[in-house]
Formats: C-alpha cells, structure tokens, sequence
C-alpha cells in the first residue's frame, strides 16, 4: 500500500498546477494548494515513520524494472528530504500574505500557485528519484520556477535578481547534466544504485574525475557553497517576502542532499575523501564562507540581505559537516538543514510580517519595533538566538554536533573556528535586536501607526519559532533521523 | 604508422568531436561572461547548452552503427540475414529530447525576463542597469 502512495507525492502536486491554471480562482487555488501541500507532508510522515530503522521502499515507474525503469526509492535519508521540504512548505503556504506577491495581479494570481506547487513537485522529484537523469530534469523543474518565483519581488531589481540567477543556476545545470553523461559513459546506466555498483573511481581515470568535478561544481552553484554564492544574496532579498521563506528553507537543502548522495553513495568516501582528498578544498571554503558571509552580514542595511548572507555561512557550515566524512559530523551537516530551515524559514517570515506592517526591513525602519510588535519581535529573537547557537535552540544541536564530528577528526583549529564564527553570527544578531528593542524611533520615520501582525501571519512564524526551540530540547526526530541518514550515506547507500 | 597518424593519436585529435564541442562550449560560457546584453548573455547560455546536448549526441555514436529502428525481417537478436546489425545507442538521444525542452524553457524564460527588465530600466544592456540602480536605488 505505502509504495503505492509514494509516487503521490511528486504527481500530486504536479497535476495540482494545472488545476491552478485552468480553475483560475486565487481564493480556491490558495486552498486547493494548501491542501495538496498537507497531503504531501502527510505522505512524507507516512514514509519516514515507514523507512525508520533501514527500511526502504521503492516504486517502479509504469511497471519498468531498474535498472532500465525510473525507480523511485525511499529510504531515511530521502524520507528526511521529503519531510523537511513538505513541512515548509506547509507552514509557508499557510501564511496569509494578504494580497499574494506585489508583482502579481488579482487575476493572474493562480499562476502564482501553480508555479510555486511546481517548485515544490522539482525538489520533492529531486529527493525521492533513483534515476540520475531524473534528477536533472527535476532539478530544472525546481529552478526554472523559483526563477519565476524570485521575479515577482516588488522591486525592479527582483527581475534583474532572477536573471542572474537563471544564468547561474542554468550554467550550474548543464554542468550536472554533462557529470551525468560522463558517468553514463562509464557505466552505461543511469539508475543510481547501478552506477555506484558499476562505476570503480580511480585517479587515473580522467573521466570519471571529470564527472565528479562538473558534479561537484554543479551542484555547487545551486547550493550557493562559498565562491559561487553571489546569486543568493539579491535573489533571497528582492523576492517576495514568502518565496525567500520558502526557498531558503527548502531549495539549498535539496542541493546539499544531492552533494552528499553523489560524493557518497555514487563515487564513495574512500574515493573521494582518501584518494582525492576533496575536504583540502571543501574545509578551506567552508571556513570561508563562514567568517566571509557572516562578515558581509554585520555590514548589511537591510534585514533580509542580512539573513541572506547568514544562509551563505550557514551553508559554510553544511558543507564543513559534509567534509568530516565521519558519522557525526555527516550527521550535524544534515541535522543543520532542517535546524537551519526551520530558523532561516521562520526569519523570512517574521520579515513578511515586518515588511507587511512597516513597509521597509531597512535596519533604521526599524528601530523600536520590538514595542509596536512585541509577539513578531519575540520570534525574531528566538531565530536570532538559534542562528547564533545559544544552547536550547536547534543552531545548538547542530553546531554541537558539527563540533564534536570535527574534533572526532582531530581536526581543533576547525572546532575553535567554527565557535569564532558563532561570536560574529552574535555581532549581526546582535545588531538587529539592539535597533529593533532599544532604539528610539527616528522622528522622520514615526512608527504610532504599526500595530501586532495580523494572526494569519503570526502563527506561522511562530510555529516555526516554536520548532526552533522544540527540536533544541528534543534531538530524537532530527538528530536520530539525521544519524540514521549518515550512516546509510557512509555505508554508500541511499 | 605515418606521420599525420602519429599526430591524431598523440595530440588526441581522435576524438576530434569532444575538442570540437568544448570549444563550442567555452564560445558560449565565454558570450555569458563576457558580453552586457542580455539577450546576447541568453544566446551564449544557449550555445552552452547546445555543446552539451551534443556532447550525449556524440558518445552515443556506435562505430559503423545505423540508426535504432530494427528492420522488417530481423530477428529478435538484431541479426538479419545471417550477420548482427549495429544499432547506435538511442538513448542518450532520448535524454536529449528532454533536455531540448528545458533549454527551449530557460531560453524563453530568460527573454521573458529580458523584456521586463527592458520595461523597468529602459535598457538591455547589463552595464547600464547596474549604473541605473545605483542612481536610482
């Protein structure tokens, strides 16, 4: 029965858009999407609670075996995948933006729907296909519309924003389509269990070092690792306050799970952690991003290219747990990306409510909000917290983990590195808290007007707020599910 | 072995087809990177895509193979009147069907956006929207 309902959980919001765009009717297409988005994360329960344990399930698409036949395979680490990009996108589409994205008119708003259920159908594709062309083809599904969904911020730059992030994320794109060709040369089959049983890496063989670099770089780009972050600023700060939410929640997690299936189940740990030796160029770039993003933080006016450039460092600290290549470690990276989605998705969202009632998130607009909004304030200090890594939120969880992976690899320069970098996420944390709690409003900017987010708003943020300390408390369902997915990865399999 | 041979086989001009679509592609990358227009940006990243599209085309390519459509009169086993026929490979032709459709996607996604940019900065030339938003905010 349950692989039955698994492929559900691409079709349905797949088929769910076209509905959108032909019933045509903003109101019923915000339900009707809200309800399909409740059906998938109640599939994606279904799966994790199922999988739990080493179990696997897998589903033949139209009857065809692998390694011939598309297969869709889950097992903890793409129950995980599916559960976090679900969950999200349910507490984000619960959000009541009030009047949808500035962009958008009334009447074109049901394309608005479709595209973001689109969006969602490429990453849930991403997580749960076994096939490696698939990938490709539902990585560009999950691009092509966060493009269009980045475009419709208010500002003229949100255009220029998705630009470039198209150029980049295409070229990133092509890069994984052509790692994906090499390996197919080399093993003539695209079912990735297959090639990882096939494919036998070594130094010598130029093409398969090459897939794994265009691989490698691809994915990269998509997943905004260090260098080749510079789309993911503008983009996350001129979309529409609910797109930023939800692509920084959801669209680099997905990214990062494909980064770790590749290095791991397709080209294996001893291969390119031993022989290649690749975290002397991923640790460096880490720590970079680290210390370089979370610097460009503290400088930023704006609150959102603030939080953007926090997502580039706390990337940085993803792709650390990524090079540990050590159970705990692994674990702490992949226990980040829902710590980080639930804190990074919950800030957005606190930002829509700022940008809902103020009208500007610039620092200075800002100042002695925390007395016209107590409640939106409040979590928006719970989410700074947890960026920063105070025990009792979930930054902590991860950041103890990622530690504890990093010294279990003798590795202490790292550890004291990453507690550094925590003390700037303090600096720029800091900075927001002070304008928004003890500075006296400016007298051109008179803020008697702004009252409390309306509920619609709030809750959702708060559910997220709320997560963040929850899951700082309670480790079982992240940290257990995350080491569970660590091990299958380190064992090469997925 | 004779000197024009030698030359082919040290260089690695045998695989003429790979140098030809690497070059086609670093044409392309180069026109991204390179170039301020926007659409001129959109037609270097489709010149990008190409060369890789050609690129499954070409290692699909069996040495004296013909096109996979089993002749009327063969047998299950490919062999046709008493010797085995080579078929080039149809699949990565297949993929590419599919990677056509998301090329011809992002292109027309990205002239979309060209336009609208063309509508708020008044200019499709990458340079001046960057001095336009710096004096306009």
């Amino acid at each position: 029965m349950i692989e039955k309902i698994l492929v559900l959980e691409v079709v349905l919001p797949l088929l769910a858009a076209p509905v959108c765009v032909l019933v045509r009717h903003p109101r019923f297409c915000r339900l009707f999407s809200l309800g399909v988005v409740a059906a998938c994360f109640a599939i994606a329960v279904a799966l994790l609670v199922e999988v739990r344990g080493g179990g696997v399930i897998s589903y033949q698409l139209g009857g065809w075996p692998p390694p011939l036949g598309i297969e869709y395979r889950v097992s903890t680490i793409n129950a995980y995948l599916l559960a976090l990009v679900t969950a999200m996108a349910l507490v984000v589409f619960s959000f009541d933006s009030r009047g949808g994205p500035p962009r958008v008119p009334e009447q074109r708003r049901h394309l608005y729907y479709a595209v973001f259920l689109l969006c969602i159908s490429g990453l849930l594709g991403i997580a749960i296909t076994g096939d490696a062309f698939n990938i490709f083809v539902f990585l560009e599904i999950s691009s092509l519309s966060s493009y269009i969904l980045v475009s419709l911020g208010g500002h003229r730059r949100a255009v220029m924003s998705a630009f470039y992030y198209l150029v980049m994320g295409t070229i990133g794109g092509v890069f994984f389509m052509l790692g994906v060709g090499l390996l197919y040369q080399a093993t003539g089959t695209l079912n990735l269990r297959d090639i990882a049983a096939r494919l036998e890496p070594s130094l010598d063989d130029r093409g398969t070092v090459l897939a794994l670099a265009l691989l490698v770089v691809g994915i990269s780009i998509k997943l905004a690792v260090f260098p080749l972050h510079h789309w993911l600023p503008n983009a996350y700060s001129f979309a529409p306050p609910k797109v930023s939410a939800f692509l920084a929640a959801t669209a680099t997690k997905v990214s990062f799970y494909l980064l770790a299936m590749v290095l791991f189940t397709i080209f294996g740990a001893p291969f390119v952690f031993e022989e290649l030796r690749l975290q002397a160029v991923l640790l460096p770039l880490s720590i970079l991003a680290m210390f370089l993003a979370s610097g460009a933080a503290i400088f930023q006016t704006d609150l959102r290219r603030l939080l953007a450039y926090s997502s580039v460092a706390q990337i940085g600290y993803m792709t650390l747990g990524l090079s540990t290549a050590n159970a705990t470690g692994l674990a702490g990276g992949l226990v980040h990306l829902f710590n980080h989605a639930v804190m990074k998705g919950g800030l957005f969202l606190v930002v829509a409510c700022l940008l809902y009632r103020v009208g500007s998130v610039h620092i200075d607009a800002l100042a002695g909000i925390g007395r016209r909004m107590p409640l939106t304030s409040a979590a928006l200090v719970i989410g700074g917290l947890s960026l920063i890594g105070v025990p009792g939120t979930v930054g902590f969880v991860s950041k103890w983990y990622l530690v504890s992976g990093v010294l279990e690899r003798g590795w202490t320069a790292a550890a004291v590195l990453i507690l550094l970098s925590s003390l700037l996420a303090l600096v720029y944390v800091g900075k927001v808290v002070e304008v928004v709690y003890f500075r006296k409003p400016a007298e051109t900017q008179p803020i008697d007007h702004v009252r409390e987010a309306p509920l619609g708003m709030l809750a959702p943020a708060w559910v997220l707020a709320a997560a963040a300390v929850f899951f700082g408390l309670t480790t079982d369902w992240t940290y257990g599910v995350a080491r569970e997915a660590a091990e299958l990865l380190l064992a090469g399999g997925i | 072995m004779n000197l024009p041979e030698a030359l082919v086989s040290s260089v690695g001009w045998g695989l003429w087809a790979y140098w030809l679509l690497i070059a086609l592609m670093m044409v392309g990358l180069y026109i991204v990177i390179a170039r301020d227009n926007l659409i001129k940006k959109v037609m270097g990243l489709n010149i990008f895509q190409a060369a890789a599209i050609l690129f499954y085309v070409t290692m699909a390519k069996v040495e004296g193979g013909t096109a996979p459509i089993v002749p009327a009169g063969a047998d299950h086993a490919g062999g046709h009147g008493g010797h085995e026929i080579v078929y080039s490979n149809p699949l990565p032709h297949v993929l590419m069907l599919t990677a056509i459709v998301v090329g011809v996607a992002t292109t027309a996604l990205a002239l979309a956006l060209a336009v609208r940019i063309h509508g708020d900065y008044g200019t499709s030339e990458e340079d001046e929207a960057v001095v336009y938003d710096m004096e306009h905010g």
